[in-house]
């Protein structure tokens, strides 16, 4: 059958499927997954990359012979990151009869979340959504599983201690963020340990879209003079930061960045790796190419006489979503499991979610414990820090203050 | 519609005026009332109501800014703030007092409307891209404020979390329920604005449109007609957003952004400014092209790349595709689709004697 005959076909079978109205796949052993990404909007950044370490992962997968003897279909649909895409997204993977999905954007991840609930499917949202979606009880089908805001801003006071000689009585730290909800969501956090820890805090906020903010560099490095910088930004505020941090000559070792301004592209918009020497960056995914799952990857794309996707450089967002992949295949391969080799459903498929633990994929995966009750997993973060041209990690997985998250979760909960 | 109206004639002013030009508009009316009340809901899977359901909402906040933009010739690009008004108001209602959607979704639409008119009062001294910038302020200043007074937004989250509506003990959550819910206000929309548009009101406001000061000349309150627009434009706005509110489950500022603004522009544009059928079919235009092209190209794009290269290209293509057909459709008929429509229209009302 020549490509364009089997092509016709799967239009004719797709038509056919559209029109009868919700296929079920269960037939030939494949399990669906929904995948919502940014590609186009204005986090296209991070999609670009993170989406076909997705697709990479889940492929690898399949030449194996897929998960439990399941080839896995996964569907993307591009939200824009805006909000009715993703409704339309969740319905559309609803009715492929998806098994889980991965949701993308906070706001996205926000209108969904009673959704999920109502529909049974679970969403993972890794860097997405809110602190408080941690709690399982409260949550029970959303899945941050990495680490949140909350534990970000725990982390990284914790590496300001470990940085200022381990204790920060007396201390002075600023807090710049994006002026958005996710910006201003790490400040009771913070607030509680600059009274626990007794250093003195002050916050920075940079409204949108984050390109301008050489006042509050100039208030931070003439002004306030701080012993140590936390980070809180999106989009193209990170190159900025570090570049005039850089310019006002403050030292970058002492600045440490959240998830979303630390990967390799931010560093080299502000002017290249060299630049940037020193600069401390949070990750819940572990970077670089070291780890054998990624070499499985370019082995995968060696043996089919193709050369490794350049998004494989980008190693911070590319690894972030083989994470996100690698943990549906596992929440998928407990369900299957749990029920002697036949297809899960969703509901299935989230305590198989709820049993993940130990699971590391050589180093790339922290070592999470997904429960219940603790959807995030423990709140595990690196830190990694540009060292000689490259990320270089400089402290293995942690977590920050973690009793201390876990009051505020619990206080969060009681409030609604 | 496509009906035939020979030997009809009108010798009144309110047989010209009527909603139903011609008796069979009333069959056509009853035919598509029982094709979205039955049909639909019965043999559509939940999927294609969910679109639909996104669709009814679009119309509603496009029929509101088409009444200000189109009809009455305001410019505003802060048209998703006036939304986010309508989202707390009412979010806020519905959590802290308990109150049904039937107090909290028209209460979301008045103070949408007070908060236009404030936001609208510049139109009384400036027009134009003047006005453009004056209701660009108010959207900025409205996203601050809900960002920033936490008795509005309901913590750092900017974000309240509602329940679903209900009436009567039955609650509307699943796409089948909502669509019902939802249909009931796109209708009630469309037809308040029939009926504004042919009203004293109506015909004020494009006069103010057309000429302000031969309006004001025939004894039309410009002042009073200006700020009537931006307080009916915003009622609806308020409305869609408690609309997205109750659909979505919560009421987040992120979902009402500037962008959200430029999109209705584009809709109303695209469909065809001071019209209630262009204000629908800019909303479904805009709504449902991108998924028709990602449905086209799944299918057929599989022809021409590899999967890892298809996310990408159905991802461009969508942007390049739907940004060309908006140019396309602007240059062959600048007034909108629905012009577009009533050309068609027209061709085949004498067709096939068309000499």
């Amino acid at each position: 059958m020549t490509r364009f005959v089997r092509s016709w076909l799967g239009v004719a079978a797709t038509t056919a499927t559209l029109v009868f109205g919700g296929g079920q796949a269960f037939a030939q052993k494949e399990l669906v997954f929904g995948l919502q990404c940014d590609r186009t909007g204005p986090t296209a950044t991070v999609g670009v990359n993170l989406c076909p370490g997705y697709h990479d992962y889940i492929g690898l997968v399949n030449s194996k012979g897929g998960v439990e003897g399941f080839k896995i279909k996964v569907i993307e649909i591009d939200n824009e990151y805006k909000v009715p895409p993703a409704m339309e997204a969740h319905e559309r993977f609803k009715k492929e009869g998806a098994v889980l999905e991965g949701l993308y954007g906070t706001p996205q991840t926000a209108a969904l979340n009673k959704k999920l609930e109502e529909d049974k499917i679970l969403g993972t949202s890794p860097g997405f959504g809110t602190a408080a979606s941690a709690d399982g009880k409260r949550f029970p089908y959303t899945f941050p599983i990495a680490a949140s805001y909350w534990s970000q801003a725990g982390a990284a006071v914790a590496f300001a201690k470990e940085r200022l000689g381990g204790s920060l009585k007396g201390k002075k730290i600023a807090y710049i963020f994006y002026d958005n909800p996710a910006g201003k969501e790490p400040l009771p956090i913070l607030e509680d340990l600059a009274k626990d820890e007794g250093f003195e805090m002050r916050t920075f906020a940079v409204p949108a879209p984050g390109v301008e903010m050489g006042a509050q560099i100039l208030d931070i490095t003439g002004r306030f003079k701080p012993d140590f910088v936390i980070a809180h930004l999106f989009g193209r505020a990170p190159s900025v930061a570090i570049k005039e941090l850089k310019g006002k000559g403050f030292p970058l070792s002492k600045v440490v960045a959240f998830v979303w301004g630390s990967a390799e592209a931010d560093i080299i918009a502000a002017g290249g790796m060299g630049a940037a020497e020193g600069y401390n960056t949070i990750q819940f995914a572990g970077v670089g190419k070291d780890f054998p799952v990624l070499k499985d990857i370019e082995a995968m794309y060696k043996a089919q006489g193709k050369a490794a996707p350049k998004e494989m450089d980008s190693t911070v967002y590319y690894n972030r979503g083989v994470l996100i992949a690698a943990l549906h295949v596992e929440a998928v391969k407990n369900a299957i499991k749990a029920k002697n080799g036949a297809a899960p459903t969703p509901e299935e498929v989230k305590k198989g979610m709820e049993a993940i633990k130990g699971f590391t994929l050589g180093g790339l995966v922290p070592p999470m414990e997904i429960t219940p009750a603790d959807h995030e997993g423990g709140g595990w973060v690196q830190i990694w820090t540009v060292k000689g041209g490259k990320l270089v990690k400089s402290k293995d997985w942690f977590q920050g203050y973690r009793p201390l998250i876990q009051k505020h979760l619990d206080a969060d909960a009681k409030k609604s | 519609m496509f009906h035939r109206e020979a030997g009809i004639f009108k010798t009144t002013y309110a047989a010209d005026a009527a909603l139903y030009p011609l008796p069979i508009a009333k069959w056509t009316i009853a035919a598509l009332a029982l094709i979205f009340v039955v049909l639909i809901p019965l043999t559509v899977h939940e999927y294609y109501l969910s679109i639909l359901n996104l669709i009814f909402i679009a119309i509603v906040g496009a029929l509101g800014l088409n009444i200000l933009v189109g009809y009455t010739g305001q410019i505003s690009i802060g048209h998703a703030a006036f939304m986010s008004v309508g989202a707390y108001t009412a979010a806020n209602l519905a959590v802290k007092l308990g109150l049904p959607f039937w107090i909290t979704l028209p209460a979301g639409g008045l103070m949408a409307a007070a908060i236009g008119v404030v936001v609208g009062m510049p139109s009384l001294r400036i027009k134009g891209l003047y006005l453009a910038i004056a209701t660009l302020a108010g959207q900025l200043i409205i996203e601050w404020t809900i960002n920033r007074v936490p008795a509005i937004s309901g913590g750092a989250q900017a974000s309240i979390e509602v329940d679903r509506p209900s009436l009567f003990g039955f609650s509307f959550n699943t796409q089948g329920s909502l669509y019902f819910f939802l249909l009931f206000f796109a209708v009630l929309a469309i037809v308040a604005t029939l009926n504004l548009a042919r009203s004293r009101i109506g015909r004020a406001f494009v006069a103010v449109r057309d000429q302000d000061i031969a309006a004001e000349i025939i004894g039309i309150n410009i002042y009073r007609y200006k700020l009537l627009a931006f307080a009916i434009s915003s009622f609806y706005a308020g409305v869609c957003g408690v609309l997205y509110t109750y659909y979505f489950g919560i009421a987040n500022y992120e979902q009402f952004q500037l962008i959200v603004s430029i999109d209705y522009l584009a809709m109303i544009i695209i469909g065809g400014l001071g019209s209630v059928l262009g204000s629908i079919f800019g909303a479904i235009f805009v709504t449902l092209l991108p998924i028709v092209i990602r449905l086209f190209m799944e299918d057929v794009g599989s022809l021409f790349f590899t999967q890892a290269e298809m996310a990408n290209v159905i991802s461009g293509l969508r942007l390049g595709v739907f940004g060309g057909l908006i140019i396309f459709f602007l240059i062959v008929e600048p007034e909108g689709l629905n012009r577009l429509w009533r050309n068609v229209r027209s061709y085949f009302r004498v067709w096939p004697f068309s000499y």
